[in-house]
């Protein structure tokens, strides 16, 4: 964090010194008055100056996507990140490469350690939770389509064979894509198994269809 | 490569001065060793290991990136 110490003859004019040198709005900066001025006798014998910390405050948000260029930048060499607000503290953070498939992984593996990474970033200092997607270039829009199509097609391999299917392990936020897929589904229903990281969905027929015919 | 580990790290620890990583090259790829101050331990292995799983991740992709097989070793 950049701050200062400042010494002025009064505090406003200590808090000015400091904003000419930040280079910063008054409205930028949280200060702390260290020791208020006193006038001394004639003005001048035991006159004490006023002396002010004044620090800039940071936006966590930012200091998040700063953290993610940087990385980023080291690991592709040509990125850059655009960062959009969705309102209710939540942040798409996309990011635009050349070299697209290192910064996903293996299913998204790499993009889901960024995106831990710059959570716990951002919610270190933040009082309130602030939640933040890392993308590259839709990735997650097409992971999702990819996710809801296995969910469609697992079930009827459900219905058909009368069997639960037990998906490979996903983040949460994958987990919940595939649940929300179902969610609606005739005749199955979804549960998560196991502990994280190793949790996965399984499919199973609903309790009421499960006695027919067998 | 060292410069990337350090500063992914750095943010999370309470004494940066002591993040160090020194490189071990061997015929099964490079293995970076991060060392951090044994007070920051903790917060770089994480809840259930999950910074420290990222941290592998990342390490994994950059050295995918230089071409290099890169696993990553955490000490005290």
């Amino acid at each position: 964090m950049k701050e200062v110490t400042v010494s002025g003859k009064s505090v406003d004019e200590a808090l000015a010194l400091a904003l000419d040198r930040l280079r910063v709005a008054r409205d930028q900066v949280d200060v702390e008055v260290l020791e208020e001025p006193k006038k001394g006798l004639f003005g001048f014998i035991g006159s004490r100056p006023a002396t002010i910390r004044v620090a800039v405050k940071t936006d966590p948000v930012q200091e998040a996507a700063d953290y993610l260029l940087n990385i980023a930048r080291k690991i592709t060499g040509d990125a850059s990140i655009d960062v959009q607000e969705l309102g209710g503290r939540e942040y798409v953070f996309n990011i635009k490469t050349s070299k697209q498939a290192i910064l996903i992984g293996k299913k998204g593996q790499t993009l889901n350690a960024l995106q831990y990474l710059v959570n716990l970033l951002c919610n270190q200092h933040a009082q309130h939770r602030i939640r933040i997607v890392v993308d590259v270039e839709d990735y997650r829009q097409r992971r999702k389509e990819a996710l809801e199509n296995l969910a469609h097609r697992s079930a009827e391999r459900v219905e058909r064979t009368r069997h639960a299917v037990k998906l490979e392990a996903m983040p949460s936020f994958e987990r919940k894509i595939v649940h929300n897929a179902l969610l609606n589904h005739p005749s199955v229903t979804t549960r998560s198994v196991g502990e994280e990281p190793n949790r996965s969905v399984v499919i199973d027929l609903k309790e009421a269809l499960k006695d027919e015919k067998n | 490569m060292d410069e990337l580990i350090k500063e992914v790290v750095t943010p999370f620890v309470d004494h940066p001065a002591d993040v160090q990583v020194t490189k071990e090259s061997s015929d099964r790829g490079v293995t970076y060793v991060l060392t951090v101050n044994k007070q920051d331990m903790g917060k770089v292995i994480g809840k259930n290991g999950r910074m420290a799983a990222a941290l592998r991740a990342v390490v994994h992709a950059a050295g995918l990136a230089h071409h290099e097989k890169a696993t990553l070793a955490i000490k005290e």
